[in-house]
């Protein structure tokens, strides 16, 4: 019988570490090769990592939240024959057993494994009364079934009656729940009285912790870094669609059947495409540490996409090369693949510029956060039609609203608005997306 | 035709009709309420008064013949005890004349204008009271109907002759030699009781298999016990199918093998019906409820300001409650907030041993989804009973499990009916067992039944 170990995989991406999803195994379980024992997620995604060795689990190197670096060791097994850890490097580095509370060593781990829960307070000087003799009944704020008459004295209910208080609102304080006279004079002085004013709705207190881990953990931490580092400038500008739906339409009458309906999203990619051209400043990255912005003359475009999750940014690699089919399939595809958790992995980083869009709940303005270190995101709005007017006419169009926010330490505001002027002449005269 | 104008009118002076005139007129409404018979309705005149007094007349009868006949376990020997019927119920009328004309004075000094007849209803403002040699035509902003009800006849014996109503079987001018009793719900019972200890052969026959419905086996054996004891003969699950002076009462059993009960008298008390047609009534057109007025929460009729209480109104039909509810709508007329919402109505038989029932029973409870707690504690281990020599029946004590308030409490026993202003506290109070198993009850009282079931729900009652 050997030990061995298996260490957090070297994800690629520059990747130094990653956190704990979800174990798949428990200690104790026998696994075989290839059977996938944990989750891990990076910046970017989740992996799953695949036992490579048939063998039973002794012991995890953290619990899930917890964050290993690469190279950790990740699980320890037990395994036919020779292990790969030798029998003295297994006395130095034991993988922490799940069922110690100590965290791993690595101090990567220590750094973020949850602070310790504060101390308790401290005891009061006087010690507490003995609690009154045990309590049969539920917590005095117990909620009364449907249909379970309130339980009041005679004259508490007669009170209750001439102050208008409908006693099925009020919570009792005294034994099992029942309703006291000093329960109506409470309820009155929290502005339940004069009669009618009773409020029919109860008050509700509950409250759920939920600790910030995984996915969420990764995109808290990116929109505090992008609102830390980046002095965001916004500007929103309105556009003229009417010609551009009528277009789309035209477009999804014709081709719709045979190569798939096209949304707005394909054309306004199809004009940040074009646009960007004159504009490299705004396709950028800028490593604020080295003092470096790298321009690109790639779009890597990341779509800002809804998961169950959470938000991720799956990117769309090269949509200056993509016509409008493969910008709508390539947009479904890398959101889809960030939904399903499939995403290969350079479409989940290296993006360029971000695009984002909540589609009919688009609103009217938005501020979008730059996905860091990206210098410029550009948010879409509803479609709205309005009444405009037209060489002295009023007449109906189709208005959209285009929400942008640009990195101000390397985008000035004249070139972040003449980009957004270009994206949206191209836009309000179509024709001029399709001529090189 | 005179005409008056009032504020309320009510129809009925029973207890919940004359509770209501009192109430109003203490909180100035201006009242007056119509009556055709005597005031005090039913209870006083005809129901539950004057059967208690009947009721406790032979029970000291009863007793004095045992003691003539040597069957004192007290030593107490009398000579042969006799009874002049007559003069019981001329004592029993001193009482009942005691409390009506009381409860004229209460009327008299709360304002109250009474008028001493019939009232037939017009529209829900206004009816006719038809006074000796003038009628009267009462105008009012309130109508209260508090009519009450009244005993229900078989069709093929109406009341009259040998065929007894209980109004009758209170007001005999002798007893008779044998009575056969049809129903054995509380007033049927109460009465055969009350007649075989005046020395009468009693006959009970009962369309249903058991005695006292509603009210569980626990509860009722000490009664059927008792009744065995006393003599009385049972007929249960029998209809029963005419009478004829020569033969008796025509009985049929489950088997419909038919018999013939000789009888002198035959007392009919299969249940009160509403007083709800007649008196101009039907002529509202209110909601009804069966054969009783349907009311809400406030005792409000489907007639805006047209009131009803009682047992117009239909089950329980029982005295207390009326006076209760006629309370809640003389105060509502008054402009105060009210609602009838008990959590408690005790129902008592003054059979020998009384049962008592407060709240709900264990059926209801169970119905109820409620996981209760239950322990009952027997009079035979409570001193007073013993040195009353009553030591049957016992205490019950029913309780929500989750947190131990009090929902119901059943009794049968000697004077368990005085323990009914207990139960019924408690369970207003929302006392849980700890509240009545931690108060100082009296010794040597049967009140201690109560703490001790309360005592045995909590697992430590003391003596048992």
């Amino acid at each position: 019988m050997g030990i061995y170990i298996i260490r957090v995989p070297d994800i690629g991406e520059g990747i130094a570490e990653v956190e704990i999803a979800a174990w798949h195994v428990q200690p104790g379980d026998a696994v075989a090769e290839d059977q996938v024992i944990a989750d891990l997620m990076t910046d970017k995604a989740t992996v799953e990592v695949p036992c490579h060795v048939h063998g039973k689990v002794l012991a995890f190197g953290g619990k899930v939240g917890d964050v290993l670096p690469v190279g950790a060791e990740l699980v320890r097994l037990e395994v036919e024959g020779e292990g790969n850890l030798k029998e003295t490097a297994a006395a130095q580095a034991p993988a922490a057993p799940v069922n110690e509370a100590k965290p791993a060593t690595q101090p990567v781990v220590a750094a973020v494994v949850p602070a310790p829960t504060p101390a308790p307070n401290p005891a009061p000087v006087a010690a507490p009364r003995a609690a009154p003799a045990a309590r049969p009944a539920a917590a005095p704020h117990a909620v009364r079934k449907e249909g379970e008459r309130p339980l009041a004295a005679p004259s508490v209910r007669q009170r209750a009656l001439d102050m208008g208080i409908e006693l099925r609102y009020v919570t009792g304080s005294g034994p099992a729940g029942r309703i006291l006279h000093e329960d109506l004079d409470a309820w009155a002085a929290r502005g339940g009285v004069p009669a009618g004013g009773a409020s029919i709705y109860a008050e509700r207190h509950g409250e759920q912790a939920i600790p910030v881990i995984g996915l969420r953990r990764k995109i808290a931490q990116k929109m505090q870094e992008a609102k830390r580092r980046i002095p965001h400038f916004s500007y929103v500008e309105e556009v003229d669609v009417t010609e551009l739906e009528a277009l789309r339409a035209r477009i999804n009458q014709v081709h719709g059947s045979a190569r798939g309906k096209l949304t707005l999203l394909p054309f306004l990619i199809r004009a940040m495409t074009v646009a960007l051209r004159d504009f490299p400043q705004i396709n950028a990255r800028f490593d604020d540490d080295a003092g470096v912005v790298t321009r690109y003359e790639a779009v890597h475009l990341g779509i800002a996409t809804q998961t169950d999750g959470g938000l991720m940014v799956p990117v769309l690699r090269h949509a200056e090369a993509l016509d409008l089919w493969q910008c709508a399939a390539g947009v479904a595809r890398v959101a889809e693949g960030a939904r399903t958790g499939k995403a290969p992995r350079e479409e989940l980083s290296g993006s360029t510029i971000t695009l984002t869009s909540l589609g009919p709940l688009g609103g009217i303005v938005s501020t979008p956060v730059i996905n860091h270190p990206e210098v410029a995101i550009v948010g879409v709005n509803r479609i709205v039609e309005r009444p405009m007017l037209r060489g002295g006419q009023v007449v109906a169009r189709q208005l959209m609203n285009l929400s942008s926010s640009f990195d101000h330490r390397v985008v000035d505001g004249m070139d972040a608005a003449r980009f957004i002027q270009a994206v949206r002449s191209l836009l309000e005269a179509p024709a001029l997306l399709f001529i090189e | 035709m005179k005409e008056i104008s009032t504020k309320l009118l009510v129809i009925g002076g029973g207890p919940g009709g004359y509770v209501a005139a009192i109430r109003a007129g203490q909180l100035g409404v201006p009242a007056v309420l119509a009556e055709g018979a005597s005031l005090g309705g039913t209870c006083l005149n005809i129901g539950c008064i004057p059967s208690k007094a009947l009721i406790h007349a032979a029970h000291d009868f009863e007793q004095a013949r045992a003691q003539a006949a040597g069957t004192s376990p007290m030593g107490i020997r009398v000579k042969e005890p006799t009874l002049d019927i007559t003069q019981t119920v001329r004592w029993k009328d001193g009482i009942v004349k005691r409390l009506t004309s009381g409860v004229g004075v209460l009327l008299r000094k709360a304002g109250v204008q009474v008028l001493h007849g019939w009232a037939t209803v017009e529209d829900g403002k206004t009816a006719v009271v038809q006074l000796e040699g003038e009628a009267v035509r009462v105008r009012c902003e309130h109508l209260l109907i508090a009519t009450g009800s009244e005993p229900v006849a078989l069709p093929s014996m109406p009341f009259g002759g040998a065929i007894w109503s209980s109004t009758d079987a209170l007001s005999p001018t002798e007893l008779p030699r044998r009575l056969v009793v049809v129903g054995a719900g509380y007033i049927g019972l109460e009465l055969s009781f009350a007649y075989r200890k005046l020395g009468t052969e009693v006959t009970v026959v009962e369309a249903a298999p058991d005695i006292l419905p509603r009210y569980d086996e626990a509860l009722t054996k000490p009664v059927l016990d008792s009744l065995k004891k006393a003599g009385v003969v049972l007929h249960l699950g029998c209809s029963v199918q005419g009478y004829d002076a020569k033969n008796g009462v025509h009985v049929r059993n489950a088997r419909a093998d038919e018999f013939a009960l000789p009888a002198d008298k035959v007392l009919v008390a299969v249940g009160r019906r509403p007083r709800a047609t007649g008196l101009g009534l039907e002529s509202l057109q209110l909601t009804m409820n069966g054969r009783a007025i349907a009311i809400d929460a406030h005792c409000a009729t489907s007639m805006r300001n047209v009131w009803a209480i009682g047992d117009v109104t239909g089950e329980p039909v029982l005295a207390h409650r009326a006076m209760a509810q006629g309370e809640c709508v003389a105060e509502q007329i008054a402009g105060k907030p009210r609602r009838f919402e008990p959590m408690a109505i005790p129902a008592v038989c003054f059979t020998d041993p009384e049962v008592v029932l407060c709240g709900m029973t264990m059926d209801e409870a169970r119905s109820a989804g409620v996981d209760v707690l239950e322990a009952s504690f027997p009079f035979a281990a409570n001193g007073r009973a013993m040195t009353l020599n009553a030591e049957g029946g016992f205490v019950r004590v029913l309780a929500r499990k989750s947190d131990h308030v009090i929902i119901g409490w059943h009794a049968v026993g000697r004077s368990v009916s005085e323990l009914s202003a207990a139960f019924g506290q408690s369970i207003e109070m929302g006392a849980r067992l700890e509240d009545v198993a931690g108060t100082i009850h009296a010794h040597p009282t049967l009140g201690e039944a109560v703490q001790e079931a309360a005592l045995r729900a909590l697992g430590h009652a003391l003596h048992i």
